[in-house]
């Protein structure tokens, strides 16, 4: 899901910086006034897992290959706004020192990962776990239909953005100067592999993080319940 | 033990494991992530090579690219999973010592 250089036109990349630039302004000020000094390890430590759950690289036998971003589970014990941070620091590691993601993209690859995933991934897992006992199982599955769909929601977002480029950007005898899959290949083929594998890898993940928390930490889990 | 001392020491097993993200595709044989693809590929995929996106893809020279040393694209999978893992732990460290200190700047009252 981390779109690289070339694949979006200067428009696109721009807009997304723009779009970001507020929304960072906002977990910046909002993660100020709600994140706890003691609660600053473990936001590394999800920082940290995003990272590195983002190189367990899952195949599609003779496809492509995709993976889970770890971000919705970051959501759940701290909130999406310092998830958001937390997810973007990661991101910019990547592109920056890895070349996973392309520098013009980090604004769009931002808003698919580190604003639309975490968010989605919180509001979800707040309503399904609605009043279930902090060791519940409904938890757990809150949890995994969280990552599934929020993962689901952000490759369905960054199918659209790919997809958009032959439409904004493209030479007169009709190439396209960057992606050049329109919305139809673009969109089925980021949907189809993350509805039928790399979902489950993130709702898994996600599940199995939050059932280990239940037995070893639920205060870390009823954290976010006062908020 | 500390709650946070033990998803240290996970984090520190997800480092260890982290080559499995290099060794399930190749056994399985599957190529890039979809729309991540190199000039070459995206030439044999689309039958051309987008004018735009051929200038822009070389934009960045990261230091060590797809998390392998430079150089040492043909030394086989072995040297690739000790790039993988000293990339996975320097990641780690890096991401975690930028997140400490945004957050250390944002709640200093």
């Amino acid at each position: 899901m981390h779109i690289p250089d070339g694949y979006l036109g200067p428009a696109t990349c721009g807009v997304f910086y723009a779009v970001m630039l507020p929304i960072w302004l906002a977990a910046s000020r909002i993660v100020k006034r709600t994140l706890k000094a003691r609660q600053v390890p473990v936001l590394a430590i999800g920082a940290a897992f995003s990272f590195v759950i983002m190189m367990f690289n899952v195949p599609i036998p003779g496809g492509s290959t995709g993976h889970a971003v770890g971000g919705v589970l970051v959501a759940m014990l701290l909130g999406p706004w310092a998830a958001c941070i937390a997810i973007t620091v990661a991101l910019v590691v990547q592109a920056l020192l890895f070349g996973d993601g392309g520098i013009t993209a980090i604004g769009a690859n931002c808003f698919n990962m580190a604003f639309i995933l975490p968010f989605a991934g919180y509001y979800l897992y707040k309503a399904i776990s609605y009043n279930a006992p902090l060791d519940s199982n409904r938890r757990v599955i809150a949890a995994g239909i969280a990552g599934y769909v929020a993962l689901n929601i952000a490759a369905l977002f960054t199918g659209i953005e790919f997809g958009l480029q032959p439409l904004l950007h493209h030479t007169a005898s009709g190439q396209a100067l960057y992606c050049p899959y329109g919305l139809k290949v673009a969109v089925i083929a980021m949907a189809s592999e993350h509805l039928l594998i790399f979902g489950w890898v993130e709702a898994i993940v996600t599940a199995l993080v939050v059932k280990y928390l239940q037995k070893q930490s639920p205060e870390l889990i009823a954290e976010k319940e006062a908020a | 033990m500390k709650l946070v001392t033990k998803l240290w020491i996970g984090l520190g097993i997800l480092i260890i494991l982290s080559p499995l993200g290099l060794f399930l595709p190749e056994h399985f044989k599957a190529g890039s992530a979809w729309g991540e693809w190199g000039i070459d590929e995206i030439g044999k995929l689309a039958g051309y090579v987008p004018k735009g996106l051929e200038k822009l893809a070389s934009l960045w020279n990261a230091p060590i690219p797809d998390y392998a040393f430079r150089g040492w694209e043909d030394k086989g999978l072995g040297h690739l999973s000790l790039a993988y893992i000293v990339s996975a732990g320097l990641g780690i460290i890096i991401v975690a010592i930028v997140t400490i200190f945004i957050a250390r700047i944002l709640i200093k009252k």
